[in-house]
């Protein structure tokens, strides 16, 4: 019992840093339907973000995790550049297929780009801590804060995204642009103003992921979001790319089979298992699991 | 109102629209009728910017719409009913209507204007929490064209209202069509049911692959023998 519940637990934190990233993902592509192969790389930007500042914040006499503002904001202006620069641009003269192959580029520029800063350089950097150490004691599991930190934060981060953009008039914006460009422009919204707050939301987002995952695991290096974006956007595939609450419910899912394939059956080849699930859920509903074909009557 | 000269159009090589020139007058109901692929809707969609045109006017109460950013047309007075309706399916009914009214800043103005559709519309009203991919066909129609009235619009563009719609229906939205026009809103109504739009319009214009063929009082369409052969299947 003692090991089932600590496992739910490291699922739920998993899956909660899976979650954040996994709206970045499926944010964009709801809007432009373009998998932003960036967006992994955006969590680094906020790991590097993180920390610089935190000693400034620090020194400042203001806590640790109060850098996450600057991150968010760094991370939201690095969306927006990346959407301007290199998107934007190539979505309004190319295909899909050339809207891809640029977001795979922006990924490596910004990779090989965060390298070629003397202050980054190839070697991963330790952050410090960010919230307080210890924990207490649930049914004979020890519960760290990191861990209660990670699923509070990210639950009322998502309940604000899901208030935005169901009660704001810029998330209403978003969601009819999303759903429909044309109607959205007769309706006299500015599509290309309302896909910027999306990367500068999405990238935000990922700057809040940065600050819980590296407060599991301080290493910081250029590739960190790599593989952490990967399986995110694995969360959004299974959950149903282009929805929102597909990407939290594919958050949790997949940060679920990875502590439970962790604690049960092999820490070697938890990433063969989110994959595996990858593979069922497009075999059994390609949509992903919240994915639907909206039925229209004519 | 709404004043076009020498207007082209093209999709790549495919040149649909091939240098038309037509008026609105200020509180007229005009129609563009003509077969499929005639152009139509294509001259709808370069009125409200949705496609580029390659050269001509195209002038609004004064202003160059092609120099108009098109999200910023229906801050102009007009507003586009598009083919096939476009309602947002997954929000409600009664958040199409609000995204209608997206450009009124006034809280209070956009209530006046709910309540004003509602009124117009009263079946849009008991359905006002309905996702609107949920409702008929009419009823997609009707909130399409409740949106498009959200700005009280000078000026309003309707492109097929009755397409796919029962005959009860097609009369119906007919007969909302002539109330606005009774209302003073001016109209630019593109139909391939060529009757129904004849017998409701000022004047209307005959567009053939492109180009107008033919133009005049709708009431004198309606009984050439030229448009009775070709669109009224007489």
């Amino acid at each position: 019992m003692g090991v089932f519940l600590q496992t739910l637990f490291v699922g739920l934190r998993l899956g909660s840093v899976y979650a954040l990233i996994a709206l970045g993902y499926t944010m964009v592509y709801g809007i432009i339907r373009l998998i932003n192969f960036a967006h992994g790389d955006f969590i680094m930007v906020g790991g590097y973000t993180l920390f610089f500042t935190v000693p400034l914040m620090v020194a400042a006499g203001l806590p640790a995790w109060t850098a996450v503002v600057i991150a968010v904001i760094v991370c939201a202006l690095v969306g927006i550049g990346v959407e301007l620069i290199a998107y934007r641009p190539v979505r309004k003269k190319g295909t899909n297929m050339t809207a891809l192959i640029t977001a795979i580029a922006m990924s490596l520029l910004l990779e090989n780009l965060a390298q070629a800063i003397p202050a980054i350089g190839p070697n991963p950097k330790i952050a410090g801590t960010f919230f307080s150490t210890g924990g207490f004691q649930i049914a004979g599991v020890t519960l760290d804060y990191v861990t209660i930190y990670t699923i509070v934060i990210s639950a009322v981060v998502m309940l604000l995204l899901y208030v935005f953009t169901q009660k704001t008039k810029i998330g209403r914006a978003m969601r009819c642009v999303s759903e429909d460009k044309g109607a959205a422009i007769l309706m006299g919204i500015s599509v290309n103003r309302t896909v910027l707050i999306t990367f500068a939301i999405g990238s935000g987002l990922a700057a809040v992921a940065a600050l819980m995952y590296i407060a599991q695991y301080p290493s910081i290096y250029t590739t960190l979001g790599s593989l952490l974006g990967l399986k995110a956007f694995v969360a959004a595939v299974v959950g149903g790319i282009g929805i929102v609450p597909g990407a939290m419910l594919g958050g949790i899912v997949i940060g679920l089979v990875e502590s439970f394939s962790m604690a049960y059956i092999s820490s070697s080849l938890t990433d063969t298992f989110v994959f595996l699930i990858l593979i069922l859920v497009l075999l059994v509903k390609p949509a992903g699991i919240l994915g639907k074909n909206v039925g229209e009557k004519v | 109102m709404l004043k076009i000269q020498d207007l082209h159009v093209s999709y790549g090589a495919v040149r649909a629209i091939k240098g038309i020139s037509l008026e609105v007058n200020d509180g007229e109901l005009v129609s563009l009728i003509g077969a499929n692929g005639a152009g139509k809707t294509t001259t709808l969609h370069a009125i409200s910017g949705l496609v580029p045109a390659e050269s001509g006017e195209i002038i609004l109460d004064g202003t160059d719409l092609r120099r108009t950013p098109p999200e910023k047309i229906i801050g102009l007075g007009m507003a586009h009913v598009p083919e096939g309706r476009h309602v947002f399916a997954r929000m409600s009914v009664e958040e199409n209507l609000l995204m209608g009214a997206y450009i009124v800043r006034d809280k209070s103005k956009v209530k006046e204007r709910l309540e004003l559709v509602y009124g117009h519309f009263p079946r849009l009203a008991e359905r006002s929490r309905q996702l609107a991919g949920t409702l008929s066909g009419g009823e997609q129609q009707m909130l399409a064209m409740g949106r498009a009235l959200m700005t009280d619009p000078k000026m309003v563009l309707m492109d097929e209202p009755s397409m796919g719609l029962s005959p009860i229906l097609v009369k119906e939205i007919f007969s909302i069509i002539k109330s606005l026009h009774a209302d003073g809103i001016t109209i630019l109504l593109v139909e391939q049911n060529a009757k129904m739009a004849l017998s409701v319009s000022d004047r209307a214009y005959v567009l053939e692959t492109g180009l107008i063929s033919m133009s005049g009082k709708a009431s004198e369409l309606l009984h050439d023998d030229k448009v009775r052969r070709a669109y009224l299947g007489a």
